[in-house]
């Protein structure tokens, strides 16, 4: 599961007008990833400027053992 | 407020604010509709825009210019310098200030601008867009509008939603972060290129004065690089060996869609115009100026649709803004297709090449001739940029 860190986010869109599936929303300071309509397909983890989005295998909000994909 | 609208612009930067002008300026209802709290804030941008640029639109103005081009240098990846005199200025705006301005004139015109409205979705009636949901402070409303301008940037959704297809590629994406430093000791009117693998592969590293000894520093990197390394993580580096002491004013970061324009940008009831559109210069990643033409056309035809009572006229819109800039897209895309993928050996060959060109006589046609003759096998690419489609 793609999880967005808050704290590290500027919240510049970069990773909305990438993702094919229309699934991240960002308002002015907040920004969330609807879990249905994500593939998983990380193009918004490669395009982030500023390392804000990364791979969680054990879904969001979890701590994760593995790093990254 | 009203409950319906001529016209509803979504997105108050250069592009909505130009299009509510011009539509507003024909006697239309326009209502523009802003996400943020503030027009013009968080800026999202180098700044940097050519004379003619601005003067299409507004006089320039002290308390939005904050440094005066004349000169480019370009940086290759060995350090080489070449000065290339410029043929006309160009500007460094104070962008917050620069889009307030933008947006009081669209409202001197007569437009309505909310902000804090974050547009969440469409009214599509009978297959056409017939107004816009949004949230403000909290609460739910629906205004309706004979068209809608996405005006709404490179996150726009709005298209999508209409049926349009607006994500974009990836590797297609400049992937970009900046700071606005000061104790930078650059020359005040010179715009500074950086080339190569240390700085940006795939794109290209800047330093842009901001007046004193201030100045936006940053680069874009196609998605493809990011895969491997970050932008701010290129911006780091750099920083930690140049200029270890500057203190930090500003830090930002922002997608620019490096791409030809949407193969359609209007829809029945839709318009897109700006970075919404994929407007910006594909070359340059510059995307102010070529906002405000779209969102000039844009605005323009809309306002003239429902003059005439005709709403299919908005369908116009896509050839006029070819014609007017979409085909010289086409060729900045080609050559930027060319270049960006120079070895860091060609960037320093075509630099030393440049240099050896008197100063008064580099102008951009001379320059190209003196990189191809030193560099025969620039030809290649040439023709590959000009002939291979």
């Amino acid at each position: 599961m793609i999880e967005i860190l808050p704290d590290k986010c500027d919240f510049c869109g970069c990773c909305v007008g990438i993702c094919p599936e229309d699934a991240i929303e960002l308002k002015e300071a907040e920004i969330s990833i609807s879990e249905s309509l994500c593939t998983n397909c990380s193009k918004c983890i490669w395009a982030c400027p500023i390392e804000v989005l990364k791979f969680n295998r054990n879904g969001v909000g979890k701590e994760s053992d593995e790093k990254g994909i | 407020m009203k409950k319906e609208y001529d016209i509803v612009v979504v997105g108050a930067g250069p592009a909505g604010s130009m299009a509510a002008r011009f539509a507003a300026e024909q006697g239309v209802s326009v209502l523009m509709l802003e996400k943020d709290r503030d027009v013009g804030y968080p800026v999202r941008c180098g700044e940097a825009i050519s004379r003619a640029g601005v003067a299409e639109f507004i006089d320039p103005d002290d308390k939005w210019i904050n440094a005066v081009i004349d000169k480019f240098a370009m940086v290759a990846p060995d350090g080489t310098e070449v000065i290339i005199p410029l043929e006309d200025i160009g500007y460094i705006l104070e962008r917050k200030i620069f889009d307030y301005e933008l947006a009081k004139q669209a409202s001197k015109f007569g437009t309505e601008i909310l902000t804090r409205a974050y547009v969440n979705g469409l009214i599509i009636e009978n297959d056409k867009v017939c107004g816009v949901k949004y949230e403000f402070r909290g609460e739910q409303h629906e205004v309706r509008a004979k068209i809608v301008i996405g005006a709404d940037g490179v996150e726009s959704r709005i298209g999508r939603w209409a049926g349009l297809k607006t994500y974009i590629d990836f590797r297609d994406m400049e992937c970009a972060t900046q700071i606005t430093a000061s104790g930078i000791p650059i020359d005040q009117n010179t715009c500074y290129f950086y080339f190569g693998k240390e700085f940006a592969p795939e794109g290209y590293f800047w330093i842009f004065p901001k007046g004193d000894t201030s100045a936006n520093i940053g680069l874009g990197v196609s998605g493809m690089t990011g895969r491997k390394r970050s932008a701010l993580s290129f911006l780091n580096s750099f920083m930690e060996k140049n200029y270890p002491d500057a203190s930090v004013l500003t830090q930002i970061a922002g997608g620019v869609p490096c791409v030809l324009t949407l193969e359609k940008i209007s829809a029945p009831g839709i318009i897109l115009v700006g970075d919404a559109a994929r407007q910006v210069n594909p070359l340059s990643g510059g995307g102010i100026a070529s906002g405000m033409i779209g969102g000039k056309i844009g605005g323009t035809i809309a306002g003239e649709a429902i003059k005439k009572n005709k709403l299919d006229h908005i369908l116009t819109y896509d050839k006029a803004w070819h014609d007017r800039l979409g085909k010289r897209h086409e060729v900045f895309d080609r050559i930027k297709n060319g270049i960006y993928h120079f070895s860091d050996e060609k960037f320093n060959n075509i630099a030393h090449a440049f240099n050896k060109v008197p100063y008064d006589k580099r102008g951009l046609g001379n320059l190209f001739k003196t990189a191809l003759f030193n560099n025969p096998s620039l030809l290649v690419d040439v023709a590959k940029v000009f002939l291979v489609k």
